[in-house]
């Protein structure tokens, strides 16, 4: 190949774009050829200044800043914005748990109070001299007994053939509520039972069904818009018998 | 020098885009010849490649992707429009024999380095451009016919226009005279 074609080829030569067999050609070529090595020396240096003096300008501190920040600032936006979608069952989740923790610890609170107080009037009645102001066995005359006393009327069981028997009842208040208080026995055993309007008042939205707290079992219901409770230190089952009595009382 | 796939599978933008900056805004003053609309092109240029970086294609040259963002928004520029010229007539033309006698040798040091950036400064936009990704960004044929979108055929041919455009240039400069491109 002569020099001519050799000339032509020096750029790509140079730029590195000519293949490995012609590369080395012309390299032997340029070790007998004065011209051509010659000419590749040229372009090298022009080359070399090209690319010395073409690295001239230098961006400012505030544009540097500027690129950097909307350049940052986008993925950060975009992951954020993602994490919020990834994030946002979570946090959901987490507040739920949270409204949930906090509403089953107030309500837990509640309940707790409630029943603590319930089992205080069930204490203090027994504990009093006078347990209860009417005294009576008879439903006929407990009942009637508790009329202009509180705000409304309940029915009491007929006891003939159970174990319970009535003892008396009184006016009691929870949570600024009048409300009844009968007392029962069995077997030697006092059972509270206090029946309360169930609107608006603390009891109101307490979970129906047996407790057992501070050693007395309870159960509790709605019925007739009535909130009864059954407190005492007898078994589950006693409870739960004068409860369904209570029930099907008419 | 080729830079084949910057964009690995957990490179962001951020990772590809950032350390072109300086060589971006070179670029892009070159391209302006004047340091505000540089600013303003490199940060067109940002600005375009952060919204378009979803529809870049993995595989493909960021570098190249990202150059010719700046160089298409430069064109649609109004210092752009002034400059753009239509190359048809050089393209696939066949390379003509090199010059001779070219002035290299007598110009390369330090002190001529404002010469050359005179000389360059006074190329056409066209020109300059092709041999700054050349030789300051060291691309190849191949990542340069991406960056102009030309085929690689006329990258060659253009280049080689450039270079002699160039070497007239500087050669009038070192001798005093007054010769055009």
């Amino acid at each position: 190949m002569g020099c001519e074609v050799w000339r032509d080829k020096l750029d790509l030569y140079l730029d590195g774009e000519l293949g490995p067999a012609e590369a080395s050609e012309l390299t032997a070529h340029m070790r007998t050829c004065a011209a051509c090595a010659a000419g590749a020396l040229a372009r090298v240096q022009l080359k070399r200044a090209v690319a010395s003096a073409g690295m001239r300008y230098q961006p400012g501190a505030t544009l540097r800043e500027k690129i950097t920040r909307s350049v940052a600032a986008k993925p950060r936006r975009v992951f954020g914005w993602q994490w919020r979608i990834l994030a946002l069952p979570a946090v959901l989740v987490l507040l739920a748990s949270v409204a949930v923790n906090w509403y089953v610890g107030r309500e837990s609170a509640r309940r707790q109070r409630v029943y603590s107080e319930l089992a205080d009037l069930h204490v203090a009645a027994l504990a009093s001299a006078t347990p209860v102001d009417v005294v009576s066995s008879d439903r006929h005359t407990v009942k009637p007994w508790f009329e202009g006393k509180i705000p409304f009327s309940f029915n009491l069981p007929e006891l003939q053939g159970t174990q319970f028997t009535l003892v008396g009842g009184r006016v009691t208040y929870l949570a600024q509520t009048p409300g009844a208080h009968l007392i029962y026995q069995v077997r030697k055993h006092e059972i509270s039972v206090f029946i309360f309007q169930d609107r608006g008042a603390e009891t109101a939205t307490l979970p129906s069904g047996p407790t057992h707290a501070m050693s007395f079992n309870m159960e509790n219901w709605t019925q007739n818009g009535l909130r009864y409770f059954v407190v005492g230190d007898v078994s589950a089952d006693d409870i739960q018998a004068l409860s369904n009595l209570l029930q099907d009382a008419k | 020098m080729e830079v084949p796939d910057q964009r690995l599978p957990t490179a962001t933008f951020e990772d590809l885009a950032l350390p072109l900056f300086d060589q971006l805004y070179n670029f892009a003053r070159w391209l302006t010849q004047d340091s505000a609309e540089a600013d303003d092109l490199v940060q067109e240029t940002y600005a375009k490649a952060l919204r378009g970086f979803s529809s870049f294609q993995a595989g493909t040259n960021f570098r190249a992707w990202i150059y010719r963002i700046l160089r298409n928004s430069f064109l649609s520029s109004r210092t752009g429009l002034k400059n753009t010229v239509v190359f048809d007539e050089e393209d696939h033309d066949s390379i003509p024999a090199a010059d001779s006698a070219t002035p290299e040798s007598l110009l390369i040091d330090q002190v001529n380095r404002a010469v050359v950036q005179q000389a360059l400064e006074e190329l056409p936009v066209h020109f300059r451009e092709i041999l700054l990704l050349c030789e300051v960004e060291e691309m190849s044929y191949h990542e340069i016919s991406e960056t102009l979108a030309i085929p690689t055929g006329t990258v060659m041919s253009r280049l080689f226009r450039a270079r002699q455009a160039f070497r007239r240039l500087l050669l009038a400069k070192l001798q005093g005279g007054r010769h055009g491109v």
